[in-house]
């Protein structure tokens, strides 16, 4: 039932936005960082050999039985209620049946009309607008085994001639986020993965690592027409889901790619095929995967290997009282309390500063100073020895010293950075190095203008050069008593002496 | 080393033990008398899928060493036993009666095997039963029937007939069986032994191979109350590793098959499990121990519990729903046979063709008939409906024993039929579990007592009590028991024939 390529034109996305308003939805699996997996007591730790983290529980072998993890219940409640959700007081487990080599019992314990939390929300904000994304379920289930194709050229199941299997990420917690068909843009669906995974960084319930597979996000995409003021909304369209976007740039993009999809289907009269779609990082394009028209019936009941969950109010609300700050409340508290912006606040979070910054802070120094070394100068270490800035040697209580030395005018900022290599490399707090470096300004007037007096001296070409109206004649000159002064001097202040002497000022 | 008696075989457990801890008889002969009488009767009877001599005569050892050196054992020390072939036990094989197990060596004992182990009970080796513990005879093992030792013409019950087969023949004092719908119950009543299917959540089921793991229930077999008790004491208790395992005392079975006594007791005779369809034999032998338990004080009332009626479909249902996705697992994949693997197959294939080739017939059909009761569209109609009905019988147990302290009824509608008999006919099969089912839907224990023969053959009285007051069990059916064998002789030991 398909139209010759020929026929259709792919509109820009631009052009195809205009016209048709995406309609999108996101589900989205977070692993939980659980210490032991979700009904064993077999570890999680990522990258351990193949098969190593397994037993007859996660196995599937004949005979073993599921007990589920407090811990895996807890962390999924913490994250229920950073969403804004109700949280069950009853609820079940439900098998998922299918067959595949890679899925141990050849059904998943998943939840199915009984979830975790329910009716729920997330906030996020894109160019200053603030979206309320709906949260229409959060459940638990348990991850499968991973299958590696071995033989092909494509690492794909398709011209292997064998796989295997790596059980290890087998009966991992998983928790699966649902959002309602709220999000219209695909910077929304970004910012909304954006927001889940740093609310999940906060929570500590996982180390959200999408390159891991740690994050892995499911959108569904449907078009409608767009419609005049006053007309009614269209009905929904048919909608694609495009499988496991492993990054947030994937996500924007695989959206976008569909909506010019979709746009060129629809402007040709066609219908949109409800399936499952991949999206190539390489190309930027979605591909079909199988139809949902013919998908399997998975047979949903009960898991009656395992007791329904009863969770009591207390126990509720104990989580909720443990949960830390999430972001959306801490962005607020750093806009208000330290008068940093929505930029300063993408930057430092980005940079992966923002608990450094606020340290330093809280060491006492000064927000903007805080902001700046650790946006600037301290990131550039890090990057350079490829570590991430909370991995230097140098601790926010140091770097609020060093911002104390530069205030009171004992450091230039070109001597901070000569006391920041001395404590990366080991030679003591800040005082110390600049002590044993002998780095503290030099504010002693005597030497300070007998160097200016011996630059002058030394340099009568540009004394003549400035008095003759040249005045940038003057940098050299700061240049040459920087110099003479091996740095240690304020050049601010030797300029002004140099006006002086050279009676300008 | 002192003489062991001629028929150690015919000792009880009870007796097996208290000769052992007395110093007349040793663990390794026990075993070893065990095993002779195996070799002597088992190609005749073939109750076992594996013998482990060597494991069971250094367990054995083991404990004769043990109790030289002055050590304390448990009141089950050095008692030969019969394990089901559906509970996982390092160093032997698991198959649960199937081609698609041949050959499996589990990594892992069961909880009950470990509690048997840990009980210095020594296991024998593994018992024939119905594949994957579906079937009321036996004849659905892979690996050929067992016959039952009163008649090798006859079945031993199923699924767990090698195990009431082992016992029944002298070949072990004791047999743990596992009882879905009546395996446990059904086996004992038509060879003449006392079984058990404990409270649901009483033993641990980590380690059963599951075949319906909401009716799943793991018990004993017994040549009398008393060795079921001890038994049922050895296996229970909450496991952590099985999450539908209840943490309650162990009821105190062994005290109550002592007690002897009934006076004052209610006893509620379930007016729907009797009548039509059961055979004058059974019902006399039934009328005859309810005459005999009112003789000896107890208040026989006549109790209505509407639903039972619905009980067999809602079970056909659940247990093969349940089934359709527990073995989903036996895919060719990690464990057990592989078909049509050729280097040109494709996964998929391969399960399917393992599978094909792996299942046998009533196994194929209860996987599809479950596959289908939870498909899209049907589910409500239904698994949903026959939920229901388990709530509504719960409901009507609950009821009766408000009035009642246990509930009685015939364990069977039949004495053992012949091998061959119903084979072909799964409803007429379906029906022997007709008086066992509604105790697995509602979770309550339930115990098959001798109740004398019928032209020859072994009559099961069945009790029922509310959960978690199984010991109501051992006091009723050990009264009775006593009663009966002071009139006319233990069944087993006075009347079975020789093998
Ligand atoms: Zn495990």
């Amino acid at each position: 039932m398909s139209t010759p390529a020929a026929v259709m034109t792919t509109p820009s996305y631009e052009d195809a936005f205009a016209r048709y308003e995406p309609v999108i939805g996101l589900e989205t699996h977070v692993e939980l960082g659980t210490a032991s997996k979700m009904f064993c007591g077999c570890a999680t730790a990522f990258g351990a050999p193949p098969n190593s983290q397994v037993c007859p529980v996660c196995l599937g072998l004949p005979g073993a039985l599921p007990v589920v993890n407090e811990a895996a219940i807890r962390f999924a409640v913490m994250i229920g209620l950073a969403l804004n959700c109700q949280i069950a007081s009853w609820c079940r487990f439900a098998r998922k049946n299918y067959f595949y080599p890679d899925m141990p019992k050849n059904f998943q314990i998943s939840q199915y009309d009984e979830p975790l939390c329910t009716d729920g929300w997330l906030a996020v904000e894109v160019d200053g607008e603030v979206h309320r994304v709906g949260i229409t379920r959060v459940h638990l289930e348990e991850d499968t085994g991973k299958s590696l194709h071995v033989g092909g050229a494509t690492g794909r199941i398709h011209g292997a001639t064998h796989s295997l299997v790596d059980y290890n990420r087998a009966g991992i917690p998983l928790v699966e986020i649902v959002t309602e068909p709220d999000v219209r843009t695909p910077e929304v669906a970004r910012a909304y993965v954006e927001e889940l995974r740093e609310l999940c960084r906060a929570l500590a319930v996982s180390d959200v690592r999408m390159e891991q597979g740690s994050l892995r996000c499911d959108a569904n995409v449907s078009l409608r027409l767009r419609v005049g003021p006053g007309e009614a909304e269209k009905p929904f369209g048919i909608r694609s889901e495009t499988k496991n976007l492993n990054s947030l740039r994937s996500v924007e993009r695989a959206i976008r790619s569909e909506i010019v999809r979709q746009a060129g289907r629809l402007d040709a009269g066609e219908r949109i095929i409800q399936e499952t779609r991949h999206f190539d990082e390489a190309s930027g394009r979605t591909s079909s995967g199988r139809s949902k028209e013919e998908a399997t019936d998975y047979r949903y009941f009960p898991e009656p290997d395992l007791t329904p969950l009863a969770l009591s109010r207390e126990y509720v609300e104990a989580v909720r009282a443990s949960l830390t700050e999430l972001p959306s409340q801490r962005r607020a508290r750093l806009i208000a309390e330290h008068g940093f912006s929505d930029r300063d606040l993408v930057d430092m979070r980005n940079a992966g500063v923002l608990d450094l910054v606020e340290q330093t802070i809280a060491a006492g120094a000064p927000a903007p100073a805080a902001r700046k070394w650790w946006l600037n100068e301290l990131p550039r270490r890090a990057a350079g020895a490829g570590v991430t800035p909370a991995e230097l040697a140098i601790r926010p209580v140091q770097v609020a010293r060093v911002i104390e030395l530069i205030a009171g005018g004992s450091l230039t900022d070109a001597l901070a950075r000569k006391v920041i290599d001395g404590v990366l490399a080991g030679e003591g707090g800040p005082d110390e190095v600049v002590a044993a470096r002998g780095l503290a300004v030099v504010t002693d007037d005597s030497a300070l203008s007998a160097a200016v007096d011996a630059a002058i001296a030394a340099a009568p070409e540009l004394v003549d050069k400035f008095r003759a109206g040249k005045l940038n004649a003057v940098g050299p000159l700061v240049g040459a008593v920087m110099k003479a002064m091996k740095g240690k001097a304020d050049a601010a202040t030797v300029r002004a002496l140099l006006l002086e002497r050279l009676g300008a000022a | 080393m002192t003489d062991a008696p001629a028929d150690v075989v015919r000792l009880t457990a009870a007796e097996t033990a208290a000769a052992i801890a007395a110093g007349e008889l040793s663990a390794v002969e026990a075993t070893q008398a065990a095993l002779d009488r195996v070799a002597k009767v088992d190609d005749a009877v073939h109750a076992f899928l594996h013998v482990d001599a060597e494991g069971a005569l250094t367990a054995a050892a083991g404990i004769d060493a043990r109790r030289a050196a002055g050590e304390q054992l448990g009141p089950l020390a050095g008692v030969p036993l019969a394990l089901k072939d559906v509970l996982t036990a390092k160093g032997m094989p698991t198959t649960c009666g199937s081609r698609i197990l041949q050959g499996w060596y589990p990594p892992y004992d069961a909880t009950v095997t470990a509690r048997l182990r840990a009980a210095d009970i020594v296991i024998l080796g593994k018992a024939n039963m119905d594949e994957f513990a579906m079937g009321s005879s036996t004849e659905n093992s892979a690996y050929g029937p067992t016959r039952n030792p009163w008649d090798l013409a006859r079945i031993p019950g199923g699924s767990s007939g090698g195990s009431s087969a082992a016992v029944a023949a002298f070949e072990a004092p004791l047999a743990i069986g596992t009882d879905t719908g009546g395996s446990i119950r059904q086996p004992a009543a038509v060879c003449g032994l006392v079984g058990v299917k404990p409270t649901y959540g009483g033993v641990s089921r980590y380690g059963l191979v599951a075949f319906s793991s909401s009716l799943d229930q793991a018990g004993p077999l017994a040549r009398t109350v008393t060795d079921a008790a001890l038994l049922h004491a050895a296996i229970a208790g909450h496991d952590p590793m099985d999450s539908t395992s209840v943490e309650v005392p162990i009821p105190p079975v062994v005290e109550a098959a002592a007690r002897l006594e009934v006076l004052g007791m209610r006893i509620g005779v379930v007016r729907e499990l009797s009548g039509e369809g059961y055979e004058p034999g059974v019902q006399a032998r039934f009328d005859e121990a309810v005459e005999l338990l009112s003789q000896l004080g107890a208040e026989i009332v006549e109790v209505s519990c509407p639903h039972f009626d619905y009980a067999l479909p809602a079970y056909y249902l659940i247990a093969p729903s349940e089934c359709s996705s527990n073995l989903a697992r036996f895919d060719a994949m990690r464990f057990g046979l592989r078909v049509g693997d050729n280097g040109e197959a494709g996964a998929e294939e391969v399960m399917s063709r393992t599978r094909e080739a792996g299942f046998g017939p009533e196994v194929k059909r209860r996987v599809i008939l479950g596959t289908y009761a939870l498909s899209s569209g049907y589910y409500d109609a239904y698994y949903g409906q026959a939920q229901k009905v388990r709530t509504l019988i719960s409901r009507d147990f609950a009821a009766a024993f408000e009035r009642v302290d246990v509930l009685v009824s015939p364990t069977t509608p039949t004495v053992a039929f012949p091998i061959g008999a119903k084979a072909d006919d799964p409803i007429a099969m379906y029906l022997n579990d007709l008086c066992t089912i509604p105790a697995n839907l509602a979770g309550v224990p339930a115990m098959s007592v001798p109740a004398g023969l019928s032209e020859g053959l072994p009559v099961g009285f069945q009790i029922m009590a509310p959960a978690f007051a199984d010991d109501r069990l051992y006091q009723v059916g050990g009264t009775l028991e006593a009663a009966l064998d002071a009139r006319r002789g233990h069944p087993l030991l006075d009347a079975a024939p020789a093998l």
